[in-house]
């Protein structure tokens, strides 16, 4: 089906076999589309509609357009201009992030992604290269380490929960190291936020770890062997070959971390519900609250909105990003 | 020359006492490690087997002084769990079945077939991946109200069945198959069903292992959909009925741990048998992808 750009143009009518071809096509794609349009095509359409309007539901007719009003609402406009006006610019964006509903769940949010990538790589890395070693049992290794990843949350993070109670383990584990904690992790204004940090390095350093696993496999010995003739050691061997040679994969691991980072609802649900007070309260979490809870869908669209942006900027950072790991 | 063979003598000495250090270091620390990742579960089994006074006594006790294993018959009478399970296996098993099959489909003619939108077509489906799905689940929600589908389990299957990672990366399989293949089965007058069915779906068993799993386990273990859509006890599959128990009966420590082994079975034998498939998914479709 090739021609150059002298010949005269193909004919615009589709001949039988074309045609014949193309409904051949659809009817391969049909029943995948029709479910994939109607529950996923049109709800994203939908879900940008909504953040600009008022809807409960029902005939499309019945939305009523708002302009930018759910998101003045988000953002507190009025009332954090006010504080700007009385007390100053930096004021305003600190009433923003320590009182609005929106600025808390942001700064939440991007604390515990920011805290939790490096560690998680830091960890799965560690993981993978201590297997790569030929150590025996790696295959059970391998198996233990990714097992939190597949167990279901629910159960996990209820036990993590009871673990980390007042009288638990973890902190009889504490006293007896003579630190006096006595209270509940979960219901620690500092702690909860780091016990949904433990949790989720916990669950995904072993998904990781394969990740990286799969890389290190993929890095040339003779790269090794060529040091270890002039005479580098193991951790400059480490630092000069091992890490660059994964910064691919871990500049891809990292993006994908961090989109799910943002995405996090099931382990602040279960284990914190958000709280103490609005110490966990995360972009997904008051998404959930704003629409199912207090059945503000318009306002919930534009929080939803503010999480689309987010992940859809890092992924077109990745996208360049990758074009130039693939031109190096 | 003599003394070149006796320095790298040396070199090998030393460099043996290095690595049977290195060995061991690498064994502590993978070892500690392995603890860390177990220990809630132990705790969990442990706690699952005694009395409820028991599970916060101090000192911490891994093995209970008297096995309760009266624990995993009582949770069968306090909560449905029986029917939970079964709703989730039934949506799981349709999900799977469903997702598989039309991706399959679907992936076909995104990497075999020549027609008219089928660009345009794959970068709406590659764009969706991209978006989350907490940021439409609302509209989706209200869509599906609308149609009558609010607390069925019909719900959950459609939510998850037409994803478009499946046809993603089944297309990724499918174009590393050789056209030609196709080709001279077209020549010999096999139709375009015809190779998908007896070519492609043969050839692409471990992408189809891949997929099968995925699904079966997120779908499993999928809190959030059946946390919005589900609201009868009749229906609830496994994650939310387990977490409907933990709140109604939030100081029978006991039992939740009872319950929440219960829940891990199915995914974990799953997942001992398949995890070849696993760890060959995540490599191929994380690096790919």
């Amino acid at each position: 089906m090739t021609y150059f750009p002298g010949d005269p143009k193909p004919k615009k009518r589709m001949s039988r076999l074309e045609r014949k071809n193309t409904l051949i096509a659809y009817s391969f794609l049909a029943p995948n589309f029709i479910g994939f349009a109607v529950f996923t095509l049109v709800p994203v359409v939908l879900s940008v509609l909504m953040s600009f309007s008022e809807w409960k539901g029902g005939a499309l007719s019945s939305m009523k357009f708002m302009g930018l009003a759910n998101y003045a609402n988000i953002f507190s406009t009025t009332r954090v201009g006010m504080t700007m006006a009385d007390k100053g610019f930096l004021a305003g964006i600190a009433y923003f992030f320590n009182r609005v509903d929106l600025g808390i769940a942001l700064k939440n949010t991007v604390f515990y992604t920011v805290v939790t990538v490096p560690l998680t790589l830091v960890c799965s890395v560690a993981l993978a290269i201590a297997l790569n070693k030929s150590v025996r049992g790696a295959v059970g290794f391998r198996a233990v380490f990714f097992f939190p990843y597949v167990a279901s949350m629910v159960a996990i993070c209820v036990c993590w929960n009871f673990m980390l109670m007042k009288d638990g383990p973890i902190n009889q584990l504490i006293m007896a190291l003579g630190i006096n904690f006595n209270k509940s992790w979960t219901a620690d204004n500092t702690m909860a936020m780091w016990s949904i940090i433990l949790v989720s390095v916990w669950r995904n350093m072993g998904y990781y770890m394969v990740i990286y696993l799969a890389a290190l496999q993929g890095i040339p010995r003779e790269l090794y062997e060529a040091a270890t003739v002039d005479g580098a050691n193991k951790w400059q061997q480490f630092t000069n070959i091992t890490l660059p040679q994964l910064s691919p994969t871990t500049f891809f691991a990292s993006v994908m971390l961090m989109i799910s980072c943002f995405k996090i609802y099931d382990t602040v649900a279960i284990m914190t519900g958000g709280g103490p007070g609005r110490a966990t309260k995360m972009l997904v979490t008051y998404i959930y609250d704003t629409a199912f809870v207090s059945y503000e869908y318009g306002t919930a669209s534009a929080i939803a909105m503010i999480l689309l942006v987010i992940v859809l900027a890092v992924t077109i950072v990745q996208f360049s990003m990758e074009k130039k790991f693939a031109n190096d | 020359m003599s003394q070149a063979v006796a320095s790298k003598g040396a070199i090998r000495q030393d460099s043996k006492a290095a690595h049977i250090i290195g060995q061991i270091v690498v064994y502590v620390v993978l070892i500690a490690i392995a603890l860390f990742t177990l220990i809630p579960f132990v705790w969990m089994l442990s706690a699952s087997l005694k009395l409820d006074r028991e599970v916060f006594s101090y000192p911490i006790r891994w093995i209970p002084e008297t096995f309760h294993w009266e624990n995993y018959s009582l949770i069968w009478t306090k909560v449905p769990m029986l029917t939970y399970a079964k709703n989730t296996a039934i949506v799981a098993v349709a999900v799977t079945f469903i997702q598989t099959l039309t991706s399959s489909f679907a992936a076909y003619a995104f990497a075999k077939l020549h027609f008219k939108g089928r660009d345009v077509l794959f970068m709406a489906y590659i764009g969706t991946i991209a978006v989350p799905w907490q940021a439409y689940m609302l509209p989706q929600f209200i869509l599906m109200r609308s149609m009558g589908l609010y607390d069925r389990l019909l719900a959950i299957m459609v939510l998850q069945a037409f994803s478009a990672f499946g046809v993603f990366l089944m297309r990724q399989f499918y174009q590393n198959i050789p056209t030609e293949l196709c080709e001279a089965a077209r020549i010999d007058g096999l139709s375009e069903y015809g190779i998908w069915f007896k070519i492609m779906l043969p050839l692409s068993k471990a992408a189809i292992a891949t997929l099968v799993i995925f699904t079966f386990v997120g779908t499993w273990n999928d809190y959030m959909g059946p946390m919005i859509y589900l609201t009868h006890d009749a229906n609830k599959t496994i994650q939310v009925g387990l977490r409907r128990f933990i709140q109604e009966n939030s100081s029978d420590y006991h039992l939740i741990m009872a319950a929440s082994v219960v829940s891990l079975i199915p995914v974990s034998i799953v997942f001992l048998a398949l995890q070849k498939y696993f760890i060959e998914g995540i490599a191929t479709s994380g690096l790919k992808g």
